[in-house]
């Protein structure tokens, strides 16, 4: 039978939201799969989280460890080689934790590796087929991977229904003694708050967006008109970020700020999972991009193919002519 | 120090509009750009910045066809000293574990401190990094967007969720995998290409390396893609068209009738 080990992310003793994802995941692998969930962390919070999890999973395993305390991925990595049998499955969101862990993991289980999966469709013999994303987003790809001695898996959030609820009555088995030697070469110190901004981008209902599609730090204030005109705020995808153009408070995306605007003008702006994983509560989007195959018309309610540095003023002039 | 950057050919997604092949099962790649992976850029900019400050080399690598030696150069034009290219039909088909296993047996070859790789590349999985660090038993940090060399270690500090960032503290020698906007790469222009045209770039195969060829590329190979194809993702966005006139005031109806104005 197959055995799928799922790894439960948490922070101030609640799971993440991927925790309720797994089980459909698991589900897609091997509907006949035994499931555990797997928690690692040390004292009050983690046991909150481990007794939360027998709704969800029939069997959790919890490592409780004073160097545990904070997921370190080196470390979390040495305690799981010795518990998580060589030959399961194993399973980790892929966020900034799970890509610290996984690629690693999978060497020292000797395991098949497979990235960001957003979809599996089952096994046959020792393969399981799944579906994944390249180049941003651009293309998807079925990929099979040999599982004859397990594998290790990151799976994108979001990608997999959700559980409503739970009423699997499992129960909590303590791992603790068996993590081995935690000792390591990557000490964690502290964690740096992001700094605040001058413009607080999560209040406002309006969000004009931009992304590569800008081309040019001065033309910020093209977008900066259009805002000003919808009453709206100017955010921005990485590269503007990355680029230095706008700071890093205006970012929206998993690895900036979440927003939860009525209407997203997604201006140049292609739609990495990245970037939509930082957009919340259903808005309006409207995406403008002279690439009619950018992933964002995917997800977007309207779409215009055009340069933004040309519509953006031609609309703005429109607006303020109402 | 000695530091290693694993650098990658990979078509440039902000130059092309991908189609599908006729058969539709691969990507029409013959009028493809390519360019170096972008986070690569930063991460070579991040070993010469390093260099700059504490002495020693930075030597690029990449596993890949004859093409790729042109991203080698590219790298070398922006100021790193060497140039290594590991290349053998044995290699193609190879999934993440079979790259690292390559690039593994070249590392043991040297002696570096510091190992950089890109965040990611164009398959998205961010996964060679983290894979030579544990064949070679060496610390690992992703994600990296802060570095600061100490004395026999080094302080990272690593991107995470919601603009944070998570402070380590590492032994040396280590694998760092670099996220973009750590620093900002230089500009390498003709000029800056020209002057390394004619450096010798060495050329290694499964052979020079003491590699199993059947250990590695399509037949070692446990993560083997399929085929390509785009989702039917359902209806997608509607798509507004006609004179610019017309898509405004399109666009502004439904602005209105969404709260946008």
């Amino acid at each position: 039978m197959t055995q799928i080990f799922a790894y439960i992310p948490f922070n101030n003793g609640v799971a993440e939201d991927v925790a309720m994802e797994y089980p459909s995941a698991a589900g897609k692998i091997d509907e006949k799969a035994s499931l555990t969930a797997v928690v690692t962390g040390s004292g009050a919070d983690l046991d909150k989280v481990a007794n939360a999890m027998t709704a969800v999973y029939s069997q959790v395993i919890k490592i409780d460890h004073a160097d545990l305390a904070y997921p370190n991925a080196d470390i979390v990595r040495k305690a799981l080689v010795n518990i998580i049998p060589s030959d399961a499955i194993f399973l980790v969101a892929h966020n900034t934790f799970g890509m610290d862990l996984a690629p690693g993991l999978s060497i020292k289980m000797d395991s098949a590796y497979a990235a960001d999966m957003v979809d599996f469709e089952g096994i046959d013999g020792t393969t399981l087929k799944g579906v994944r994303q390249e180049l941003g987003g651009a293309v998807s790809t079925h990929v099979k991977i040999d599982i004859s001695s397990g594998a290790v898996m990151t799976v994108r959030p979001g990608s997999f229904a959700p559980l409503e609820g739970g009423s699997a009555g499992g129960s909590v088995v303590d791992k603790s003694g068996d993590a081995g030697d935690l000792s390591t070469k990557r000490k964690f110190l502290e964690i740096v708050a992001a700094e605040v901004g001058d413009v607080d981008i999560t209040k406002s209902d309006v969000l004009v967006s931009v992304g590569r599609g800008i081309e040019d730090e001065d033309n910020i204030e093209i977008a900066q008109e259009l805002a000003e005109a919808m009453n709206a705020v100017v955010s921005c995808s990485r590269p503007i970020v990355d680029a230095k153009w706008l700071e890093k408070s205006r970012q929206v995306g998993t690895s900036g700020q979440t927003v939860k605007p009525k209407v997203y003008m997604a201006m140049g702006i292609s739609g990495s999972f990245q970037h939509l994983g930082g957009l919340k509560g259903n808005p309006f989007i409207v995406a403008v991009n002279k690439n009619p195959k950018a992933p964002i018309f995917q997800v977007a309610d309207v779409g215009i193919v055009t340069d933004i540095l040309e519509f953006m003023p031609v609309l703005t002039e429109a607006i303020n002519d109402l | 120090m000695e530091i290693l950057v694993c650098v990658k050919r990979v078509p440039d997604t902000a130059e092309n509009e991908f189609e599908l092949n006729s058969a539709g099962n691969d990507l029409d790649r013959d009028d493809l750009v390519y360019s170096v992976n972008e986070w690569d850029n930063y991460a070579v900019e991040e070993a010469i910045q390093i260099v700059d400050k504490v002495g020693g080399s930075v030597t690029v690598i990449t596993v890949g066809d004859d093409e790729s030696e042109e991203v080698l150069r590219r790298e070398m034009a922006m100021g790193a000293n060497n140039g290594i290219l590991l290349s053998d039909d044995a290699f193609e088909g190879s999934d993440g574990r079979g790259i690292a296993s390559i690039l593994k047996t070249e590392i043991e070859k040297g002696s570096y401190d510091l190992i950089l790789s890109g965040a990611q590349a164009d398959e998205g999985a961010g996964q060679i990094g983290g894979m030579l660090a544990a064949m070679l038993d060496y610390p690992y940090a992703s994600l990296v967007n802060k570095i600061e060399v100490g004395d026999g270690k080094i302080i990272v500090g690593r991107e995470i969720e919601g603009g944070n960032q998570e402070m380590n503290e590492i032994q040396f020698p280590c694998v760092l995998s670099i996220q973009t906007g750590i620093n900002e790469p230089r500009y390498v222009g003709i000029r800056g290409i020209r002057k390394v045209a004619s450096v010798d770039i060495p050329v290694k195969g499964a052979a020079d390396l003491g590699i199993d060829a059947a250990s590695v590329g399509e037949t070692g190979a446990k993560t083997k893609r399929v085929d390509y194809f785009v989702p039917d993702t359902g209806e997608g966005a509607e798509m507004l068209e006609g004179s610019t006139g017309e898509i405004i005031e399109k666009l502004i109806e439904k602005l209105k009738a969404k709260g946008g104005l």
